[in-house]
């Protein structure tokens, strides 16, 4: 078990998301950073796919019941476990009754708390994301509050966790060479024209060209982008269809919305462009008020920033299994 | 306000989103949108219907998602060549026979007018007609689930007489609630979720159509047959 100590109003319970029923307009939930995920997952030894805490509002902090393993991923530093600070992407072992907090991380806008055993809730359809509009799956289908209680899975690998951690290169570091930083404060975010692209002849240039903000009335569901506003040609009444998240819609008021992990399942404003699924972490870890720009990009592009990314998930996987089969051979 | 919205919307023509041959465009990299030419009709929506049914068997299909005369088909990871992806999908598309699915009717019980009417009237505005007669032409017509999206188990219904299209609002109401009977141009549904909604509504229905616990979710399915039968007229 843990418990609940302190959390903001939006942390829920996530994982790598609820896909293969958007069919019947559920969307596919799931981190905001799911690369964040599968490497604390791979670190404490669980599936990829097992259940973490997203923490999007600071301060959050919980309670170990038991012996548990965990790492903090996604965000740039600040976990503290019984007041001392740990690094983040890197496994510890926290004995009964210790504290870990997290503090609001440097520049970055989640942290994942990835558990040895992952969080032992039940599955709906599939997942085990909370869904906060359809309020179901997760804790309950709501946030995690004060006081809640959530139950830990079996954890096979602790007694292979080196006493001093287990850490990996994050992958903003690793993946370098694919995932340009940010050029004097602005994100580069790859995206490819989408259907409706047309419709903003005169407008399309200036939406690749400008620097976009993220406005505060951004969330899990999407992200609103201020800046000059973009129109189209004409305005349509589109036939409802599906989207996925990453589709960038414009709607009357010419202010581009982003769908993000909650994304609405269908939709019919114009779609000027689509950001590639690979880089859709980066926005995930983009705060409220943070600057990007549109890169054009391309699916060569597109799929060789995958095979990089899967071949770094690779090797974490391959590396720290090696290391703990090391370590429990030398005990 | 609601004057405001009106006026604007009367201006905005709904036109289908294609007019000859069918469309494929990207979401993204790993996502494909094809949308079908022509009217807006059960003659379209069955062919993609039996698409839908084609592109299930691609072995690098992740998930398809069939809108309203369109399908959007994701897959497992970026192709390596999307013109061929398009070119597969265009012929698919092309040998789509048009199918029916044997569905089911679902009788829903509706509150026409009343304080969860919001758009009744600018709906009147536009049409040209009185609340009466909107609320007939709305509960006399036989529609048909096109298909399910936008918010769990949220049906797109189709049927909707010419005369009561009404386009979705520029600014959307803020918080609708769920069980409003809506229009949204050519479609017309119940609200699955309270929240955020820009299309116009003219009733209330109270009937539960989603549950996450059930092994079928979703109480509408494509093909299916749905008759609104007016419980209450507060007008």
């Amino acid at each position: 078990m843990i418990e609940i100590l302190e959390s903001g109003p939006f942390n829920t319970v996530q994982d790598l998301g609820r896909p293969g029923y958007r069919d019947i307009g559920v969307s596919a939930s799931g981190a905001m950073d799911p690369l964040a995920v599968r490497i604390g997952n791979i670190l404490v030894g669980n599936d990829e796919n097992a259940a973490v805490v997203e923490v999007q509002t600071f301060p959050f902090r919980l309670r170990f019941e038991r012996r548990i393993a965990f790492a903090i991923t996604g965000a740039d530093g600040n976990p503290h476990l019984d007041g001392s600070e740990r690094l983040a992407w890197c496994a510890y072992v926290a004995e009964p009754g210790q504290v870990l907090e997290l503090k609001q991380p440097p520049r970055l806008a989640r942290s994942y708390v990835a558990l040895g055993g992952g969080l032992d809730i039940p599955v709906v359809m599939g997942s085990r994301s909370t869904s906060l509009r359809g309020g179901f799956g997760g804790n309950a289908g709501r946030p995690l509050a004060k006081g809640d209680r959530i139950a830990i899975g079996e954890d096979a690998e602790i007694a292979m966790l080196p006493a001093t951690g287990l850490a990996v290169v994050e992958p903003a570091t690793a993946l370098s060479d694919v995932f340009p930083a940010p050029v004097d404060g602005v994100l580069p975010i790859r995206a490819l024209p989408a259907g409706e692209h047309e419709l903003f002849t005169k407008d399309g240039e200036a939406f690749w060209s400008q620097t976009w903000r993220i406005s505060s009335r951004s969330d899990r569901t999407g992200y609103r982008l201020s800046g000059e506003p973009i129109k189209p040609v004409a305005s349509i009444e589109m036939r409802s269809h599906g989207v996925v998240p990453g589709v960038i819609q414009v709607p009357p008021g010419g202010e581009p919305i982003v769908q993000m992990s909650d994304a609405n399942t269908a939709g019919g404003y114009p779609k000027i462009a689509g950001v590639i699924e690979s880089d859709l972490w980066r926005l995930g870890q983009a705060r409220i008020g943070a600057r990007l720009s549109f890169v054009r990009s391309t699916h060569a592009e597109a799929r060789a920033v995958e095979q990089a990314v899967a071949r770094y998930v690779d090797d974490v996987r391959r590396t720290s299994r090696m290391v703990k089969r090391a370590l429990k051979a030398m005990a | 306000m609601i004057v405001t919205t009106n006026r604007h919307a009367s201006q905005r023509e709904i036109v289908p989103a294609t007019n000859s041959r069918a469309r494929v465009s990207s979401v993204g990299a790993r996502a494909f949108l094809l949308e079908a030419p022509g009217e807006f009709d059960l003659v379209a929506q069955r062919r993609i219907w039996a698409l839908s049914q084609t592109v299930k068997g691609w072995a690098d299909l992740a998930e398809d998602i069939p809108g309203m005369t369109n399908l959007l088909v994701i897959f497992k990871e970026t192709p390596e060549d999307p013109d061929a992806v398009v070119a597969r999908l265009l012929e698919a598309w092309a040998n789509a026979e048009s199918i029916d699915l044997d569905g089911k009717t679902i009788e829903i019980p509706v509150h026409y007018g009343g304080e969860h009417a919001t758009d009744l009237p600018a709906l009147c505005n536009l049409s040209g007609l009185s609340d009466r007669e909107v609320v007939r032409i709305h509960h006399q017509a036989t529609y048909r689930v096109f298909a399910l999206g936008s918010a769990p188990g949220f049906g797109y219904l189709h049927g909707l007489d010419p005369r009561i299209y009404m386009p979705r609002k520029t600014v959307p109401s803020l918080k609708m609630a769920k069980g409003c009977v809506t229009i949204g141009g050519m479609q017309t549904g119940v609200a699955m979720l309270t929240g955020p909604n820009g299309w116009n509504s003219i009733g209330f229905a109270t009937l539960e159509m989603f549950d996450p616990a059930s092994p079928i979710p979703a109480m509408m399915a494509p093909g299916d047959t749905v008759r609104f039968l007016p419980a209450r007229i507060e007008l």
